[in-house]
């Protein structure tokens, strides 16, 4: 064995570094998910204030936008509601 | 003031118990009322691996469910003074641990002058892990250098940043590493992820690094906390941690890979 392995150490792939590279791209890949992730209460948020726009203007689901977006101490609601043209 | 740390790391089999277990010990002998919780509900393993087990009457969850008082569950240990361990129950009811009753023991504990509670954590990142994380104050993630082992560690970590009590009140949990079954010589193969390497990934303070050693499993075996054997690699690891947790400035030892073997010797040897 002695003399083989002396051989195959010599040319054999160093799993370690591999090992580092995918964990360093798999949790940074990880961490972007969980900060994009939306809070819970998002979808009922967005019905109820698409209920309180109803009661005046007549929006469809589709014109109603809201987005959660991280910053680095504080998150920002961004709410989109695109208003019928008057006619 | 007293302390509460939990001994978590996401994955199965990687020494939380272990690690636990010298670490309570460990606390202990130094003169520090030292009480270690297992929070594995249906699996306990904690009283095996401190050599309690024909000693358990009571346990965590009768304690919660006001079957028992908590004096009447914690086992004192007999080879260190100050060292208590409460076991956890065989019942298979996972919501046995509540929050509150969680919460009562660790109160009582504090106010009856322990100065660290230790809550070996199951695997997993369900109920009995999340109540072992809840309360603490420290944390020390047990990792093996191993691919699947540090992404569970740094999901517990999202965990501890998240949800535990005290992310929940603003405050941050201190966080310590401590890898575990590292083999110097593996690493320097190329064949294992170095300290190094883990705590660039990870990015949290090292406490310690514990070699793989025969001598872990001639402990559990015996239920003998490595820690108590000072002849040990590991042991003396073990103690290096508790010293380097209580302030202590002590450098890393057995994480070096031994010294190169001679060109005959790598020949024939």
């Amino acid at each position: 064995m002695g003399l083989f392995s002396f051989f195959r150490k010599s040319n054999k792939k160093n799993t370690a570094n591999l090992a580092k590279e995918r964990l360093q791209i798999l949790i940074a890949h990880e961490h972007a998910d969980k900060s994009k992730q939306a809070p819970d209460y998002l979808p009922k948020l967005k019905d109820e204030i698409l209920q309180v726009i109803r009661k005046y203007v007549q929006v469809n689901d589709r014109d109603v936008n809201v987005n959660v977006e991280k910053g680095a101490d504080y998150d920002v609601l961004e709410l989109n509601i695109t208003l019928p043209e008057n006619k | 003031m007293s302390k509460v740390i939990v001994v978590t790391s996401g994955k199965g089999g990687v020494g939380k118990t272990t690690s636990s277990a010298a670490f309570a010990s460990g606390l202990a002998a130094k003169g520090h009322k030292t009480a270690v919780i297992d929070f594995d509900v249906g699996l306990r393993n904690l009283d095996l691996i401190m050599g309690v087990e024909r000693r358990v009457v009571y346990d965590f969850v009768n304690v919660i469910n006001g079957e028992s008082t908590l004096k009447q569950a914690l086992i004192k240990d007999k080879r260190v003074e100050n060292l208590f361990i409460l076991p956890a129950s065989q019942t298979r009811d996972k919501e046995a641990l509540t929050k509150e009753g969680v919460e009562s023991v660790i109160n009582e504990l504090k106010e009856d002058g322990f100065d660290f509670i230790v809550c070996d954590s199951p695997a997993g990142i369900e109920k009995g892990a999340f109540m072992a994380l809840y309360f603490a104050d420290e944390a020390i993630i047990v990792t093996n250098p191993e691919v699947s082992s540090v992404r569970d560690s740094d999901r517990i970590l999202g965990i501890l940043q998240s949800r535990s009590k005290a992310a929940k009140e603003g405050r941050t949990v201190k966080e310590h590493l401590l890898i575990t079954r590292y083999s110097p010589d593996r690493v320097e193969d190329g064949d294992m992820l170095s300290m190094d390497d883990i705590v660039e990934i990870l990015s949290v303070p090292l406490i310690g690094v514990i070699p793989e050693s025969d001598t872990v499993l001639q402990a559990s075996n015996s239920g003998n906390p490595v820690i108590l054997d000072n002849e040990s690699p590991a042991g003396k690891a073990y103690i290096d941690v508790v010293g380097r947790f209580l302030g202590e400035d002590i450098p890393l030892r057995f994480t070096k890979a031994e010294e190169k073997k001679g060109f005959f010797k790598k020949l024939f040897g």
